[in-house]
């Protein structure tokens, strides 16, 4: 107990601390409280990889027993299965579509409720609502009302049912995607609210314009949490079934405009029992989302700004 | 709120684009509420003035869509539904809450062989597609007899597969002083004595936080049940919905839209009585990571 001597940030006064019990204990410890996780992790998540790795290599089909194919599982969905690459391209589609607008939206309402002094907890808590209804069947259901032959678009609009167009159902869908904008927009928001104010009163100073600040400040700050956002939500709309499931009454249609992967999968695998060739499936998808996450990371170096690095 | 370079000219038209702001922000939720207005109309239209109206409200108020409502698809009634789901996301809520929170106190606060290799396994399941393992699980389900009980609903939940939520506490956990744990071990507590009775009250919030969002999620989850459940008694009140989906009669519009009102209500209620821990929660998990 003396000031003279500083405690290090690493080990704060362990010398008052009574002996602590012997590593190997505390470590059994540790492994009781991973006990849950780690049976888990290997019973169903491990495990079923490795399973469904080798059914992906055989004609399994729930009810016999699996034969090896070799790789014709992947040859007959790259090359013989059009229907395939129809649900490659609508997936695609609306990834590309619903995620940037979603994406778009929440950062404007963000920047919206950002400087708001009145009202911006009762908005917030507002416009996150739909990000917990939407994925919903009540939601899928209404959606499809909305968006049928004599719903409320077609009233306004005059342009049809949606949802029975192949040019026009994927746009219902993601529009969906798009009214859950909340949940972004909440983590926007605490993003934005962490940028330190005076940065921009700098920025005042130096004359420079809202725009100027946005561009020069906001976006920069922002973006571990874009970043982020940008990640979790695409990983997120690869995998979107129930409102293409409702709209479609499970088939994927108009012309397999919204069969979405996942959509595909589940008819292949447990509609028409082709496990081994879902399974097959279902590794290409873990693949995909594994390489464009990747390749998000990669690219993130150039354009993600992290300002205090080992902040935890 | 500095005054020092506001003169009279320039405060007036940022008054003026304060009320613009409201403005755009009240249209914009009247556009994001029109879907759930119309739900709830459509839910009391007599079936007339489904399609043919093009009035949101209607004519007069036809409560007995929720009459058929309650009878429920096929011959099970909505309570036995509304049962159903409740003991479905029940049971996931007790299992992410224990099993979670227990995995969580190792990885944030002790101290064991490997601990950084089996964190980073940890978040990337976080976003492991559900798919890459579904058949599989489904297989080993089916072989233990499962299929078709809660089980396989259930069961993963206690242990602590939803990955999110073991990060989310974890996150929590390591904002807590070691302090705390410390003067727990002079006191002579264990690892499991300063878990139970120092840090679980401590975590509360985030407990609460995985509470409400693995109700509101198991709540929602179609894919999983429309695979495991397939007796009509063993149905979720989503499940049920969906058996309208095929149907396309608009006759049933009422009724099926009364039945999607009573399904959405746990959520809302959750909604408004947590609203503060779940945007919270929301935020936090943003940030932080």
């Amino acid at each position: 107990m003396t000031t003279t001597q500083l405690p290090t940030a690493a080990e704060p006064r362990r010398v008052e601390v009574p002996k602590k019990p012997p590593r190997r204990q505390r470590e059994g410890a540790a492994w009781v409280f991973l006990s849950p996780w780690v049976l888990g992790a290997c019973v169903l998540t491990l495990l079923p990889m490795a399973v469904s790795f080798y059914l992906s290599f055989t004609d399994y089909d729930l009810f016999n027993s699996p034969n090896w194919v070799g790789l014709r599982n992947y040859t007959q969905m790259f090359t013989e299965d059009p229907r395939y690459w129809r649900s490659v391209g609508a997936t695609l589609m609306y990834v590309v579509i619903a995620v940037p607008l979603q994406l778009a939206l929440a950062l404007v309402v963000a920047l919206a409720l950002k400087n708001m002094k009145h009202g911006r907890a009762f908005y917030r808590s507002a416009f996150y609502a739909p990000s917990l209804l939407g994925a919903s069947m009540s939601i899928a259901l209404v959606w499809r009302a909305i968006f049928n032959d004599g719903g409320t678009v077609d009233n306004l609009f005059g342009t049809g049912g949606w949802v029975n167009k192949p040019g026009w159902a994927l746009f219902a869908v993601a529009l969906l995607t798009v009214w859950q904008f909340g949940a972004p927009m909440v983590i926007f928001l605490a993003g934005l609210q962490q940028i330190p104010g005076e940065l921009y009163e700098a920025a005042e100073v130096d004359g420079a314009s809202r725009w100027r600040q946005f561009l020069s400040i906001t976006v920069p700050m922002l973006s571990p949490v874009i970043f982020f956002n940008l990640v979790l939500q695409t990983i997120q709309a690869f995998q979107v079934f129930t409102p293409a499931f409702a709209v479609s009454a499970g088939k994927g249609g108009p012309a397999d405009s919204t069969l979405f992967y996942t959509l595909y999968l589940y008819d292949r695998g447990f509609v028409a029992s082709h496990m081994g060739y879902a399974s097959a499936m279902a590794w290409v998808l873990l693949i995909a989302i594994g390489a464009i996450t990747a390749v998000l990371f990669r690219t993130s170096r150039s354009w993600v700004f992290y300002a205090s690095e080992g902040d935890r | 709120m500095t005054t020092t370079t506001s003169t009279p000219a320039v405060r007036k038209p940022i008054a003026w684009r304060r009320v613009a702001l409201h403005a755009g922000c009240l249209a914009a939720l009247l556009v994001m509420l029109y879907p759930l207005a119309w739900l709830l109309a459509t839910s009391l239209k007599p079936a007339t003035e489904v399609i043919a109206s093009l009035d949101l409200l209607p004519s007069k108020l036809e409560w007995s869509n929720y009459k058929t409502a309650l009878d429920g698809v096929n011959d099970v009634s909505v309570t036995q539904l509304l049962t159903n789901s409740l003991l479905i996301a029940g049971g996931a809520v007790i299992g992410n809450v224990i099993s979670c929170s227990l995995a969580a106190y190792a990885f944030a606060r002790l101290r064991f062989r490997f601990r950084g290799p089996l964190f980073a396994f940890m978040i990337a399941t976080i976003m492991l597609p559900h798919h890459a393992v579904l058949i599989p699980q489904y297989i080993i389900f089916n072989q233990l007899g499962m299929v078709n009980t809660y089980w396989p609903l259930i069961l993963p939940k206690f242990l602590a597969t939803e990955a999110f939520f073991v990060f989310l506490i974890v996150q929590f956990m390591r904002g807590l002083p070691r302090e705390l744990e410390e003067a727990a071990r002079i006191d002579g507590c264990g690892p499991f004595r300063s878990f139970f009775s120092v840090i679980l009250p401590l975590t509360r919030p985030a407990l609460i936080t995985t509470a409400i969002f693995t109700f509101i999620w198991t709540w929602n989850d179609f894919f999983t049940q429309l695979i495991y459940l397939f007796s009509p008694e063993k149905f979720t009140l989503t499940l049920a919905l969906r058996s309208f989906v095929d149907a396309s009669s608009t006759s049933a519009f009422g009724p099926m839209f009364a039945m999607s009102v009573i399904a959405l209500l746990p959520i809302v209620l959750f909604f408004l009585a947590f609203q503060r821990f779940l945007v919270e929660g929301m935020a936090n998990s943003g940030i932080k990571g």
